[in-house]
């Protein structure tokens, strides 16, 4: 009755989350304690790092193992530009493109030797770049220093407009607000803008270009798709949300280090995905929002052994990541369209379902 | 001179290891098409479980020769390994024959991450020494040393590959594989049961993932939760080199990819005045998959053209 009454009233519906939107910090802060802002924070960073590989991945079919490794260029290429470590500091407007060009630059690297062979190549690849990229940020810091090595980079400079820098806690109209506020609100700002562009580009020419390759290659292909600049493109559209996701992590956390970037955060960036509804933008955001609510939650779980058994039995971040590749398993095998699935999805994933339903069917029919 | 020899040792005894484990992973894609993301997690099970038995053979009869206790390891890990490999393809796999491409590859990779998981809660985050029991002696070769521990390795790994090709090639079950590799549902109308065969495959592939692991552990003196996930990362990447889905192509895949490492990790420091050093060794293999997929996508021995799309 609600959902109809909003659907009724598209503008109300939006004044309404609108609303909701900007007072979540504080209604979050005020309710659950300030690390929880932290956490919404987080939220956002992870729908824009899962709505980038759902371009890879829900979009075009491509199965990218090695996402983290364009978000960890561009959380660096923000820190050497914007750090003491080599005594540069330019401004965020100017690094954050850098590193999102930089990421975009490599996935098409990367890409152009693996996408015109079959999509497990491509995925076996990124798997392998991923943990390259590691091994360099982790080895690069002799005999020349580039990335500091295991210890990471750190004193990051904060996002700053002018001489207003998203640190500390400020005054505002009254109201109390410290940087993971502030950071909320420009992390806000660039969701929502990826939000648009993954819309746009669902409903594109390439968007459709995407879904045809997805679907059938050989098929998309003889209707004169150029498939593979198209899958280029998709890889690279990918990483550059990847990278622009890595500056700003970069700039919220102050410090990187190599540890940040490994391959089990590419596992969770991909079982948001999974879980949500691959290629669908709602499916993909709650994922996402799941996924980084969850093990904060899971946290307590350490609390109730103890109260319970009286000691920590199995560490509740130990069991985080079995949880995780259990989901993917039985997504796959019970409901591999996702929690909230596109309508297209869902035939994709069920189409010997739907045929031999319409075959059903049709006998009917004959039979009168 | 005697580092280029002592490399190459080092680089064929590695090789032997990466050819095993590579054919798990060959043997596998030419018949399901599947990259079994879950074969180096096998391999890391295979190295925990056969320790656990080793050590636990150790506190009930310590006076066994060290051989025969890491054979009883050996032993016991064999069938661990098939039984779970076994299980996978029939819990994770078959129910999703025949959905779309992504969808069994997820499934792989999801019980990849189970299995170092639960490895991780078993056996803990430490590393576990693997203890000296095997004969520890050292020959003199070329100016290289060579220990009995490489021999053996090498030796038993060409006798498996042997015998391997012997089954395939000569054995009913041999014939059925290759006819299911080459085309599932011919194979089936000709009576083949395709459903044993592939079960037949996953056990045989992961026999072998067991004897690769506990050959990696025993080479190194370590096991570890994680040690399958980079090992299974290479073993593709020689299965790629010698051609997937070609056995004779992923034990030379194997090989060479083992001594093209060792190599590299021998030589890099001084290729590049001092930049880059041997902690880069884990790369080499990574590069390699790439140079092939670029200018010979069908592996060194592929007939058949990886099939694009």
């Amino acid at each position: 009755m609600i959902m109809g009454f909003f659907r009724k009233h598209p503008q109300i519906a939006f004044v309404l989350l609108a609303a909701l939107l900007l007072a979540l910090p504080f209604l979050v802060g005020a309710g659950l304690g300030k690390s929880w802002v932290r956490v919404l924070d987080f939220v956002l960073l992870y729908v824009i790092l899962a709505l980038g590989l759902n371009i890879v991945v829900g979009y075009a079919g491509l199965l990218d193992l090695g996402f983290v490794a364009f978000y960890a260029l561009g959380a660096y290429v923000y820190a050497w530009l914007a750090s003491p470590h080599f005594g540069l500091h330019l401004p965020f407007w100017a690094v954050l493109p850098l590193g999102a060009a930089l990421a975009g630059v490599f996935g098409v690297l990367l890409g152009t030797p693996t996408l015109r062979l079959r999509g497990d190549y491509l995925a076996i690849v990124t798997l392998g770049f991923g943990e390259i990229i590691r091994i360099f940020m982790n080895n690069l810091n002799a005999p020349v220093n580039i990335t500091n090595g295991p210890q990471g980079i750190n004193l990051i400079d904060p996002v700053a407009f002018g001489g207003f820098a998203f640190a500390g806690t400020h005054t505002l109209l009254g109201l109390k607000v410290s940087a993971a506020h502030l950071y909320y609100y420009l992390f806000l700002a660039f969701t929502l803008a990826t939000i648009f562009v993954a819309m746009r580009l669902q409903d594109s020419r390439i968007g459709r270009a995407w879904a045809a390759i997805r679907e059938d290659e050989v098929a998309a292909a003889a209707m004169g798709i150029n498939t593979r600049n198209v899958k280029l493109l998709a890889f690279a559209m990918g990483a550059t949300f990847g990278g622009l996701a890595g500056g700003l992590f970069a700039s919220f956390q102050g410090f990187i280090s190599p540890e940040s970037f490994n391959l089990l955060e590419s596992i969770m960036i991909l079982c948001m995905i999974v879980l949500g509804g691959m290629g669908h933008i709602p499916g993909v955001i709650l994922g996402a929002v799941l996924l980084t609510v969850l093990p904060e939650a899971l946290r307590h779980i350490g609390d109730i052994q103890r109260a319970w058994l009286g000691q920590v039995v199995v560490d509740p971040a130990d069991l985080r990541m079995l949880l995780f590749g259990a989901a993917l398993v039985l997504m796959m095998l019970y409901r591999p369209e996702g929690l909230i699935p596109s309508r297209q999805r869902k035939r994709e994933f069920h189409a010997e379902d739907s045929v031999a339903e319409q075959e059903q069917a049709s006998l009917y029919d004959a039979r009168g | 001179m005697d580092i280029f020899v002592q490399q190459l040792i080092n680089g064929l005894v590695l090789g032997s290891i990466y050819a095993l484990v590579a054919l798990g992973y060959t043997m596998v894609y030419g018949i399901l098409e599947l990259i079994n993301f879950a074969h180096g997690e096998v391999t890391m099970i295979g190295a925990m479980v056969a320790l656990a038995a080793i050590g636990l053979i150790m506190g009930a009869a310590p006076e066994l020769p060290g051989l025969v206790i890491v054979l009883g390891g050996v032993l016991v890990a064999i069938p661990a390994c098939m039984l779970l490999g076994f299980s996978i393809e029939r819990l994770a796999y078959r129910p999703l024959r025949r959905a779309p491409r992504l969808a069994p590859l997820i499934t792989a990779i999801g019980i990849s991450i189970v299995l170092q998981n639960v490895a991780m809660l078993v056996w803990g985050r430490q590393y576990i020494a693997f203890p000296p029991l095997l004969p520890q002696g050292r020959h003199e070769i070329l100016g290289a040393h060579i220990t009995d521990l490489q021999i053996f390795i090498v030796l038993l790994s060409v006798a498996i590959m042997l015998g391997l090709w012997f089954t395939v090639r000569k054995t009913r079950l041999g014939r059925a594989m290759r006819a299911t590799a080459q085309s599932r549902e011919v194979a089936e109308l000709m009576g083949v049961n395709v459903n044993t065969v592939i079960s037949a495959t996953f056990l045989i592939g992961s026999a072998l993932a067991a004897i690769a692991g506990v050959m990696v552990s025993a080479y190194y003196g370590l096991a570890h939760y994680y040690m399958g996930f980079m090992l299974g990362l290479k073993a593709f990447s020689a299965a790629v080199l010698g051609g997937i889905g070609n056995i004779a192509g992923a034990m030379l895949g194997g090989f060479l990819l083992g001594v093209v490492e060792a190599l590299g990790a021998g030589y890099i420091g001084d290729l590049t005045g001092g930049f880059l050093g041997s902690h880069y060794q884990d790369v080499f293999a990574f590069f390699v998959l790439i140079l092939v997929l670029v200018f010979r996508p069908s592996g060194l021995l592929g007939e058949r053209v990886a099939a694009r799309a």
